[in-house]
Formats: C-alpha cells, sequence, structure tokens
C-alpha cells in the first residue's frame, strides 16, 4: 500500500502556508483559482522547492524538515510528478521516456525497457512506443507521461493539472486513465477544475491565497461547501448510485440519464454522477422533452451565489437569476422540478 | 578610417566588377557620416594656418621613432605643412601602394622592396639610401644562456628567435649564417624583427637577431650583442618620392630634410649608421 | 519561396551587408592563380601549416569542450554577482584583440611568467611549442562555446530537469541524459564555431607560441608569412582556409536543420 504523505509546510516567497494529509492511497484534489499557491505545495512536495519552514513526510520517511535540516533531493524522494504539459523528453522516443525512469535507477537497459513496454500497454499506448513526443496528440502524450511516471514506482504521485491541456474530447479519456491508476496510489491531485476533483479524488482541499480554506471528503465539500470560497469555487452536484442501462438509477429507483465518461460495468455495479450547478434548471411543473432529465425535489435553501442564486434541493443544487427566482415565487419547502440536459450528467464507474 | 581609405583605393582600383563599384558606392554613402567628420576635423586643424599643405610617408616600420622626430622637426621648419605617416612592413607598403593609397614619399627598409617599387612605376626618379642598419644578437638583459658570439646561438640549450627566410631580417640573417658558416635552429621564425625583439625582451626566447636600431629602441631591456659575421648583411634603407605625389616640391623638401645634417644626426641617435 | 515576413526596406541593407563579405571572397578566388594553385597549396610549408592547423584546432575544440562545457553548465544554472563576474571573465577573449590574450599568456605560461617554472618543473616545455598553440586556440576559442552553449541551456530551462529529477535522475543523470542532449543544438554550433575560431586564431599564437613550420605556424600565419615572400602563395592559402570555414558552416547548417526538426 502506498505510504501516508504529510504536508505541513511554509513557502514564504508565495505565501504559502498549508498543513494537509495525504492518507494511505488516498487521492487527495488541491482545488483552487490560478495563483492559489496549488503548483507551490506540489513543488515542495516533490523536492524542487525548499519550503521556509514545516515538514514533508512520506511514510517513515522524513523528506524534508526545516529544524533538523533535513532534505532528500528530488530523485530519492521516490515522489513521481505528472505536470500540466507532458513535458515528455522530446530526444527521446515514447518507449525511452517511459524507461527513463527505471534506467534512472539503475536497471539494467533491457529491464528498463521491458517495463517501459509493460506500462505503455497500461495506458494504451503500445502501438506508439518508437514514435518521438513530436509525433504525439496532447492525450497521447499524456498518457505516455502518465506511464513514465509510473514505471519509477512511486511511493506518492503528484499531478499538476493534467487536463487542462488537453481537448475536451480527449481529456474524458485521460481522465479515466488517471483514475484507475491512483485508485491505489497515495496522490495529490492539484486542479482548477472542480469536475476533475469531483470525478478523480477521495477528499477535496480548496485553496485560496496560499491557504487551505475548505478540506473534506470530495462529495460534502463540492455538494455542500461550508466556506464562502468553497462555495464560489466548488459547488459540484454529485449524485451516488448504480448503473441501469448506461443510466444511473438513484436509490429511490429513479434514473438519472448522462454520458459515460468511461464503461460503466455491469448493471447494478456503483455509478456516480456529476452535475454543474449551472446546467439545472428549475420548473413548477414537469417539462416533456427526450433529452431531459426531469425530477422532483423540494427547496432546501436559497443563497446568493456571484449573480446567481443558488438553489439547494434535497437532490441537485441550481444556479439561477434571481430574476428566475421571482418569478417562480422559490421559498423553502417548495416542491420544484429539477431538469437538466443527459449532456450535462457526467456518469462514471465509483 | 585609414582601413577603411586602404579598402576603398584596393577596390577600385581593381576593375572586374560593377558589383565591387556599387558596394564602393554603397560604402561610401553609408560611411560618409563618420568619413566626413573626421575629414572636416583634419581640414579645420590645417586651414588654421595657410597654406594648407599635407605630407604623406610611407615608412619601414624600423623608421617609427626617428621619422615621427624628423617629422616635427619639418613641420616646425615649414610653417602650414602636416606630415603625416604609415608605419609599416616595407613589402606591405608597397602593397598598399601599388593598390592605389595616396602617399608622396616612401622610406623602406631595404633595397629589394624598393626595386619593387620602382617596378611597378611607383617611384620618380632615382631612390636615394638615407642610412643602413646592421643586425645584431639581442639577449634578455641578464643573458641567461651567456651568448657572446654567433656560434653561441647553436647552443642546444638556448632558445634562439629570427626572423622568418620571406621577410627582410630573415633573408639577412640567411646571410650572416652562411657568413659564419652555421645553421641556426631557431625555436620560431617571426614575422618580423619587432616580434623577435618581443619574444626576447619577455623572456620567452634567450637571444635572437634583430637590427642595432632595434636593440637601441629597447636599451634597459636587452642587451646588444655585436658579431663580426654582421657585416655580411648590411642593410640599406633607400627614399624615394612617389610619382603620384601631391606635392612635389613638398616631398623633395622632406626627402632633403631626411638626408640632411640636422636628419641623419636623428637616424644616428635611433642605432641608424650612414649608408 | 514563402512570403516574405520583413519589411521590404529591410532588403536593401541586407543585400549591402551581403556583399560586404561576399564581393572580397569573390574577389580573392578571381585574383588566385588558378594554373599553379596545386603547387602553391601543397608546398611542404603549406601542407604542414594546414595539417598543423587541423591537429591544433581539433585538440583545441577538445579542450574547448571539457572546460566550456562546465563552464556554460555553471554560468546557466546560476544568478548573482559572482555568476555575472565570472561570465565576464570567461567572456573576456571574446572582447579582447587576441594579440593582448597572446600577451597575458606569456605572462601566464611563459617561460619567466606565473606558471612558466611550475610547468618546467613538471618537465612541460610550453615556450615555442605546439602546446603553446592550443593553449592560445584555446583560449580565444572556449568562449564560443561557452556563450552559445550557455545560451541554449538557459533556454531549455529547468523544466525537463525537474521532471528527470522526480523520475528519480541524480544530478549527473539528468546532466548527461537530459541537458546535453536538448542543449545539442547549441553544444554543436557552439564547437563549430569554436572550432572555426580555433582554426583562424593568429594574434594570440604569433605572440605567445611564435611561427615555426611543423610546430608553430599554423595555416593563419604562414598566409601572413607568404604575403611577404610570395603573394600569390598567400592568397592561394586563404582560400583553402575559406573553403575549410564554409565546410564548418554547412556542417553547422545542416545539423541544425536536423536538430531542429525534433522539437516541435
Amino acid at each position: 500500500m502506498s505510504p501516508t504523505l504529510v504536508l505541513d509546510l511554509t513557502v514564504a516567497a508565495r505565501d504559502v502556508a498549508i498543513a494537509l494529509t495525504v492518507a494511505q492511497g488516498e487521492t487527495l484534489a488541491l482545488l483552487g483559482p490560478n495563483g492559489a499557491g496549488k503548483s507551490t505545495v506540489l513543488a515542495a512536495a516533490a523536492g524542487l522547492l525548499r519550503p521556509d519552514s514545516g515538514t514533508v513526510r512520506l511514510g517513515d520517511h522524513t523528506l524534508s524538515d526545516h529544524q533538523t535540516r533535513t532534505w532528500v533531493p528530488p530523485h530519492a524522494r521516490r515522489i513521481a510528478l505528472l505536470a500540466q504539459d507532458a513535458r515528455l523528453f522530446p530526444h527521446l522516443s515514447a518507449l525511452d521516456n517511459v524507461a527513463f525512469g527505471p534506467r534512472s535507477q539503475g536497471q539494467p537497459k533491457r529491464t528498463a525497457h521491458e517495463a517501459a513496454a509493460r506500462w505503455l500497454e497500461e495506458v494504451g499506448m503500445t502501438a506508439y512506443a518508437r514514435r518521438r513526443p513530436h509525433e504525439l496528440s496532447g492525450g497521447q502524450a499524456q498518457k505516455v507521461a502518465i506511464a513514465r511516471a509510473l514505471a519509477t514506482e512511486p511511493a506518492a504521485l503528484l499531478v499538476d493539472e493534467p487536463l487542462s491541456a488537453l481537448d475536451v474530447e480527449v481529456a474524458p479519456d485521460v481522465r479515466d486513465l488517471l483514475r484507475r491508476v491512483t485508485s491505489d496510489l497515495t496522490t495529490v491531485i492539484v486542479t482548477h477544475d472542480a469536475l476533475d476533483a469531483a470525478l478523480l479524488s477521495d477528499r477535496v482541499a480548496v485553496m485560496h491565497a496560499g491557504r487551505v480554506v475548505e478540506h473534506g471528503e470530495t462529495g460534502r465539500v463540492l455538494s455542500r461547501p461550508t466556506s464562502d470560497f468553497g462555495a464560489r469555487f466548488a459547488g459540484l452536484n454529485l449524485v451516488r448510485g448504480v448503473t441501469s442501462g448506461g443510466a444511473l438509477r438513484m436509490p429511490d429507483g429513479r434514473l438519472l440519464h448522462g454520458i459515460a465518461e468511461s464503461d460503466l460495468g455491469q448493471d447494478g455495479g456503483p455509478v456516480a454522477a456529476v452535475v454543474a450547478p449551472s446546467a439545472v434548471s428549475i420548473h413548477l411543473e414537469a417539462t416533456h422533452g427526450s433529452p431531459r432529465n426531469s425530477l422532483a425535489a423540494s427547496v432546501v435553501d436559497l443563497e446568493p451565489h456571484g449573480p446567481t442564486v443558488r438553489v439547494r434541493t434535497d437532490l441537485l443544487s441550481a444556479d439561477i437569476t434571481p430574476a428566475a427566482v421571482a418569478e417562480l415565487r422559490l421559498a423553502r419547502g417548495n416542491r420544484v422540478v429539477l431538469s437538466v440536459k443527459a449532456t450535462e450528467v457526467h456518469l462514471h464507474r465509483a | 578610417m585609414s582601413f577603411l581609405r586602404t579598402n576603398h583605393h584596393s577596390y577600385a582600383v581593381r576593375s572586374w566588377s560593377a558589383v565591387a563599384g556599387l558596394l564602393l558606392l554603397a560604402a561610401c554613402g553609408i560611411g560618409a557620416g563618420a568619413d566626413a567628420d573626421t575629414n572636416s576635423t583634419a581640414r579645420q586643424q590645417s586651414s588654421a594656418s595657410t597654406p594648407d599643405r599635407t605630407l604623406t610617408v610611407f615608412a619601414a616600420a624600423s623608421l617609427q621613432k626617428p621619422f615621427t622626430q624628423i617629422g616635427k622637426d619639418f613641420e616646425s621648419a615649414h610653417p602650414g605643412v602636416t606630415v603625416r605617416f604609415s608605419f609599416g612592413g616595407s613589402s606591405g607598403l608597397v602593397t598598399q601602394l601599388s593598390d592605389g593609397a595616396p602617399a608622396d614619399v616612401l622610406a623602406t627598409a631595404n633595397e629589394a622592396t624598393m626595386d619593387q617599387a620602382t617596378a611597378a612605376d611607383l617611384v620618380s626618379g632615382q631612390p636615394t639610401p638615407f642610412v643602413s642598419n646592421t643586425l645584431q644578437i639581442v639577449v634578455p638583459q641578464d643573458n641567461p644562456v651567456g651568448i657572446s658570439s654567433l656560434t653561441d646561438l647553436t647552443k642546444p640549450a638556448a632558445k634562439v628567435v629570427v626572423c622568418a627566410p620571406a621577410v627582410p631580417c630573415g633573408a639577412a640573417t640567411l646571410a650572416v649564417e652562411r657568413a659564419a658558416g652555421i645553421d641556426l635552429k631557431p625555436a620560431s621564425e617571426e614575422q618580423s624583427v619587432t616580434d623577435v625583439l618581443g619574444k626576447v625582451r619577455s623572456g620567452q626566447a634567450d637571444a635572437g637577431l634583430v637590427y642595432l636600431t632595434d636593440v637601441a629602441g629597447a636599451a634597459g631591456d636587452v642587451k646588444g650583442i655585436d658579431f663580426p659575421e654582421a657585416k655580411a648583411a648590411v642593410n640599406t634603407y633607400p627614399i624615394a618620392r612617389l610619382r603620384d605625389a601631391r606635392d612635389a616640391a613638398l616631398a623633395t623638401q622632406f626627402m632633403a630634410a631626411v638626408t640632411g645634417p640636422q636628419g641623419q644626426d636623428v637616424l644616428k641617435a635611433a642605432g641608424f649608421a650612414a649608408p | 519561396m514563402t512570403q516574405l515576413s520583413v519589411p521590404k526596406w529591410l532588403l536593401l541593407p541586407a543585400a549591402l551587408g551581403a556583399l560586404l563579405v561576399a564581393v572580397p571572397i569573390l574577389a580573392m578566388a578571381l585574383s588566385v592563380d588558378w594554373s599553379n594553385f596545386s603547387s602553391l597549396v601543397t608546398s611542404e610549408a603549406s601542407t604542414d601549416a594546414l595539417w598543423l592547423s587541423l591537429r591544433t584546432a581539433s585538440v583545441s575544440t577538445l579542450l574547448c569542450l571539457l572546460f566550456g562545457i562546465p563552464l556554460a553548465a555553471v554560468l546557466a544554472r546560476t544568478a548573482g554577482t559572482a555568476a555575472t563576474l565570472l561570465r565576464s571573465l570567461v567572456l573576456l577573449p571574446l572582447v579582447l584583440p587576441p594579440v593582448v590574450g597572446g600577451i597575458a599568456l606569456i605572462q601566464a605560461f611563459g617561460r619567466r611568467g606565473l606558471l612558466g617554472s611550475t610547468l618546467d618543473v613538471l618537465g612541460l616545455q610550453v615556450a615555442f611549442s605546439t602546446t603553446a598553440v592550443v593553449i592560445a586556440q584555446t583560449f580565444v576559442a572556449m568562449p564560443f562555446l561557452v556563450i552559445s552553449l550557455e545560451g541554449a541551456l538557459r533556454a531549455a530551462g529547468t523544466r525537463y530537469e525537474d521532471i528527470a529529477a522526480t523520475l528519480g535522475a541524480g544530478p549527473t543523470t539528468v546532466f548527461r541524459r537530459v541537458t546535453l542532449p536538448l542543449a545539442l543544438p547549441g553544444l554543436v554550433s557552439g564547437t563549430i564555431l569554436a572550432f572555426a575560431r580555433c582554426l583562424g586564431e593568429f594574434g594570440a599564437t604569433i605572440t605567445f607560441a611564435g611561427s615555426l613550420q611543423g610546430t608553430t605556424r599554423t595555416l593563419p600565419l604562414e598566409i601572413y608569412l607568404q604575403r611577404e615572400g610570395d603573394p600569390r602563395a598567400a592568397v592561394a592559402l586563404s582560400l583553402v582556409l575559406v573553403a575549410v570555414a564554409v565546410i564548418v558552416i554547412g556542417l553547422t547548417r545542416t545539423r541544425r536543420y536536423s536538430l531542429t526538426a525534433g522539437t516541435p
């Protein structure tokens, strides 16, 4: 099992001060806007930046401790880093890129190449082994980069905005791969996209101006953020259930239709759906139209959310305009019908 | 400026190319600013007193010190006259002249180069020999390997530098070697006497063969040792007026100043002997 | 031809600049005494000089690499006053007249120089030896390698090096397998520039090493000497040197294209 990663550090130059623990095999999403200090945290964990104070520990090993002047250089940390851009070494083939880690750890060329071939197969890139990075698309390169990071058999994985540089069409594919490979690995994923956090992480820490402002289980933080900033920045609907003919069956038996991010597996298997509140509209009566999910719910709460009003219901939250709130005369306890396009519902295996 | 000028002329003379002409035109156009500036300052200086006369003298590098002095004396004796010198290797000077460099007087370090100038129809009238120069052994002040004669230069321990046979001082070196019946194994065959002197002066070499005048010029740093075989290669310096001289009268007056008693005194003080 | 992407008026000064270089070279080629060309350039003095030039330039280039690569790496990856001072120092031969370099070398490695007696004790006779030529060439050529490689290293940045480190590669492995390969175009062009500079070295060599056929008289020295003796040979040998230089530049161009083709 991948060890626990403890980050308790400050970086004065970037005004970052955080304390986070990523449990064994857990994936923590570090969510926040650009400039919140997320990448600084990753750099400090990887050893590419020296914190001004505090400690970084991985399992029983202290990687950096300001007080005891302990410092383990990046190459000895067994922490792999996946960058926003794939950053494949341009002068090496895909295979040699993946073999780089094993070779650097002293494995003979042949063993390293065998390991690299296995990892390329794992990410479905065997056919591209001989290609140079400039001959790969963004998504392909990112998959090779994932294979390269994993080929070092890291004790922990750091992922920096892995999908932001990718086209929307290929992002789900890579996201699914990431979800698969990080399932048992202690992982920190930096992202400014709440959807990534929802789909990839077990827990979410929301960062703002160098501080963690909210921290908790992913479903809870995204659907019921307690901090103002968390509410503004996060706020995603997460619905759990089981597969049923390509849709999600909620515990009450109702179906939620959506787009499968990946193969949902056999009927009855656990799945989750992610829906942005802005994709949910509210009606007083059921609407008719095949692409929409129409679901009855009751209003729990109303609160301002930027220029819109976030309407919390016992099922999904919806962001609607104040004018719509007035027109619908919404108030706590009202029975309403929620409507959301199937294309706005992201389904994935839980 | 002088660099540009030399090139201008070497291009202008070659008639093969309209292209070069074009380039020249362009170079003049672009360089006009800088050129005009320099020219106008020169003009202002000389126009301070009339008449405005400039004499250009091309002279062997070894003449630099005495000729500069003679030039100053000449200027004070002839108000309004400016004497400009271009000092360099004799063959190089002749090449520049045949490429069209403008000058009034040429003084070379040997007769062979003057003969080349004559053959190229650059010279007006008969060249006049005005000084002679002989070789001398030059050693560092402390004379580390104890050189006292020409044959001492063949000591295996001695690092000796001489001029390359292709240059005049090297030809003279060969002549004295033959006269003494020795075969020097130099550590280096230098381009010019200045280079030989420099190597001895810095202690890189233990001995060298240079002209008496060079030793005189470096007195204090080096010691000169006379040797009888030097008579085998006495170098005579001729001076001549050039055919394209812009001020023939002034050129003749300058040559008279060089060959006259006052000029000869200056040259003797610099180590030169009478021709 | 693709659409011209520079202002048209630039073409005039550009053409004049090209002519400034082309016309003299062409003029020299035209003035070569072709009927005697082969005998002029195959004389013993000429072939000795060419061979000596090629040998010393090769050894000097190797020394430039040996010292210049580490220097460039240190300069590219450090900041601060000390680095700035070190850079100015290392690049000094670039702006010094070579003859000044020669004088400085005499003061250091000459028989009466700072290190001369130490070298004597070690049995190294630098004065008037081919070693002196190599020292002079290395002295003047190394900055070309350093400046070119440092630029390439800075341009490449540390992004790939960081990733390599997180993949478990120690500093030496990173340098060997990532840093240098990424800076290879700069390294190659720097090496070729340094070689060309070695080949053309004149002032420092004649000042510091002297001029003796087969030992210290490299091709430029031979050309300069032949100007006095046999100007036709000087022109012919100059053309040989131009040919070697053109081959060297040609190598740079082709190498550069083939290398950059590999980067996105």
